[in-house]
């Protein structure tokens, strides 16, 4: 075995990347979809739930208030193409390609070869009761602000030092 | 420290991690359909263990895994021989260090009571866990690893099941972000069966408890900070000198303060998570003592903090502490079940090196002999760099052991310029701080919560 694979404290998950939230407040790759909630550029009160199925890339998009949204029809819409945008920002291209199964043609992959190359599958409109989920796993993401910090001692956090990004 | 004393052979050593490699492939085929190799790696383990109390349970554990029949207590006393055996690697390498410092070690903590944890959740986890164990690394898919939400989510809120509920957590982030198994270029085998026997062990009663045992008064010298982070988790180790007021020896003590976060909330802008809870980073990181009425402690030397009983002391400095207290401190021992090679943490001084590099990893030569420096941890979230070790001559770190060799993680570095010897700590910003690229990193922060509230605000009034 190499020493990598003998380290107690292997590396797996690359350093999160800084991104600002305002747009894209929520972004994750689960339950085998890129998902998340992403603010609406018109009106301060609205917030869409959007997704894409990994493998088919079935999307879905809609409102905080049930409804459709509007730009989801027959290809991605502005809300899905922000998800991909950040969830790039926030994992990076790499592991949101394989983890959507998504193969680019050329080179490495960005936020808009995934995109293009998803799109170009036509891909079909998901179910948007997808959304009920999504948006349990955004107060399941909530959650963690609420959470008591404690003085008692993790000695398994002495698993995860941190990791310098690569500069 | 006595760096060269670090080199030597330990009798057994190899032996004991090859019983551990061998398991760890297993892991990684998984035991659904066990192959002759994987009997093979299961027999190996249990042979280490014979002769041990474990030997009875680990043996027929091992057989009815290799038949592909193993059941949840089978994998507990899987996880339990491998734990054993890191264990002794773990006293080895201890007795090794225990030389090259010249301290003196306090004696072993005994085994702990239990605190009283939910059964059923530990169950799920368990069982969640057996199922891991069953798919392997290889075996990975989302629909094993989604498995662990409502668990750790279960888990996180309660104090008493934080530990393996921070550790889970990590462990599901990484094990989601290598799915699908069967694509993996290469597995992180080791580790992932570190993560597995722990988490094991931590869902059997008592396991987790860290009594206290006492109480501390007198002076406490910091050294450094140690920080340690996943995506959803982050924890602050102080690393000090107490010297009791009572006048008896002094010792080493760590004290912790930790939260689970979102994984939005990066760099330096986890302090302010931890910040408000413990008083003693803020005067860590301005080089101040502190001065300590009853603050319970644990055998393992583990200040459980409160601010109640501490107040700010006079200015101490971590250097001057390093080189004339910290040689006459004795070292804390780990309790039974914690013994790993990967909890080694062991506060040095090293100076009068030479700096060199070997690959791109810098090397300090300490009276001709090289010791690693592990400048991969020393976090985004400080001023410390690998450049400014690089250029140092004196350093305040922690000795730890991993891959089969020790190295030196750097605390604190001090370099000599032209306006005499400059300090440079990695949690130099645990306080506060007017750097700027900090001050920018703890705005982000700042923002990426309040943002968080305000849309799920949007989203909850419906």
């Amino acid at each position: 075995m190499s020493v990598w694979e003998r380290s107690s404290t292997a590396r797996v998950i690359a350093p999160a990347r800084p991104r600002k939230l305002a747009k894209v407040p929520f972004v994750e790759l689960a339950d085998g979809r890129l998902q998340g909630v992403v603010s609406s550029g018109s009106d301060i009160e609205r917030v869409y739930v959007s997704s894409v199925a990994a493998g088919t890339y079935a999307y879905a998009c809609s409102t905080n208030n049930n409804r459709p949204c509007g730009g989801a029809r027959g290809s991605f819409c502005n809300h899905i193409r922000a998800l991909i945008d950040d969830a790039v920002l926030q994992y990076g291209a790499e592991r949101v390609a394989r983890y959507l199964r998504v193969e680019v043609a050329d080179g490495e992959p960005s936020a808009q070869s995934i995109g293009a190359a998803m799109s170009a599958t036509s891909p079909p409109q998901g179910d948007i009761r997808a959304a009920a989920a999504v948006f349990s796993r955004f107060l399941r993401h909530l959650a963690y602000l609420e959470l008591a910090p404690s003085t008692a001692p993790l000695p398994e956090m002495q698993w995860f030092p941190p990791t310098r990004p690569v500069s | 420290m006595r760096a060269d004393l670090l080199g030597g052979t330990i009798a057994g050593l190899d032996d004991a991690l090859a019983a551990v490699d061998a398991f760890d492939r297993v892991l990684v085929a998984g035991l659904l359909r066990p192959q002759p190799a994987q009997a093979a790696g299961l027999a190996r383990l249990a042979r280490a263990v014979a002769g041990t109390p474990l030997a009875s349970p680990v043996a027929e554990a091992a057989g009815k895994a290799a038949a592909g029949a193993a059941g949840e207590d089978h994998f507990a006393a899987l996880a339990a021989a491998r734990t054993a055996l890191l264990g002794s690697v773990h006293d080895a390498l201890m007795t090794q260090v225990a030389e090259a410092t010249g301290r003196p070690c306090r004696e072993e903590p005994g085994t702990a009571p239990c605190r009283r944890q939910p059964a059923n959740v530990l169950a799920a986890a368990r069982s969640w866990l057996s199922d891991l164990a069953r798919s392997g690394w290889r075996g990975l898919d989302t629909d094993v690893v989604s498995g662990s939400a409502q668990i750790i989510s279960a888990m996180l809120p309660d104090p008493a099941l934080r530990r393996l509920a921070v550790l889970l957590d990590g462990f599901a982030a990484e094990l989601a972000a290598s799915c699908p198994g069967a694509a993996l270029e290469r597995i992180p085998a080791r580790r992932w069966a570190d993560l597995w026997s722990r988490a094991m062990l931590l869902t059997l009663p008592g396991a987790a408890g860290a009594p206290v045992t006492g109480t501390a008064t007198g002076r406490l010298l910091p050294l450094g900070i140690d920080l340690q982070e996943h995506p959803t988790a982050v924890q602050a180790q102080v690393h000090a000198v107490f010297e009791p007021a009572d006048g008896t020896g002094l010792r080493l003590v760590r004290a912790s303060v930790s939260v689970p976060k979102p994984d939005t909330v990066i760099g330096a802008g986890v302090w302010q998570l931890l910040r408000p809870h413990m008083s003693l980073l803020a005067a860590a990181s301005q080089g101040r003592s502190m001065d300590l009425a009853c603050m319970p402690v644990t055998a393992e030397g583990d200040l459980i903090w409160s601010d109640d009983h501490a107040r700010r002391g006079e200015p101490a400095d971590p250097f001057a502490t390093a080189r004339v207290v910290l040689p006459t401190a004795a070292d804390a021992a780990t309790a039974p079940l914690d013994r790993h090679p990967a909890r080694i943490a062991v506060p040095v001084f090293v100076a009068g090196y030479a700096v060199g590099k070997d690959d791109d990893a810098v090397v300090f030569t300490v009276a001709g002999r090289p010791l690693a420096v592990d400048t991969g941890r020393i976090p985004a979230a400080g001023p410390l760099t690998p450049e400014a070790v690089a250029v140092s001559g004196a350093c305040i770190g922690l000795l730890r052991w991993d891959a089969g060799s020790f190295s030196v993680q750097p605390l604190a570095v001090q370099t000599t310029g032209r306006k005499g010897a400059v300090a440079v700590h990695a949690g130099g910003w645990a306080g506060g701080t007017t750097d700027k690229a900090a001050v920018k990193a703890e705005n982000a922060a700042t923002d990426a919560t309040s943002v968080l509230r305000e849309r799920a605000g949007r989203l909850l009034r419906k």
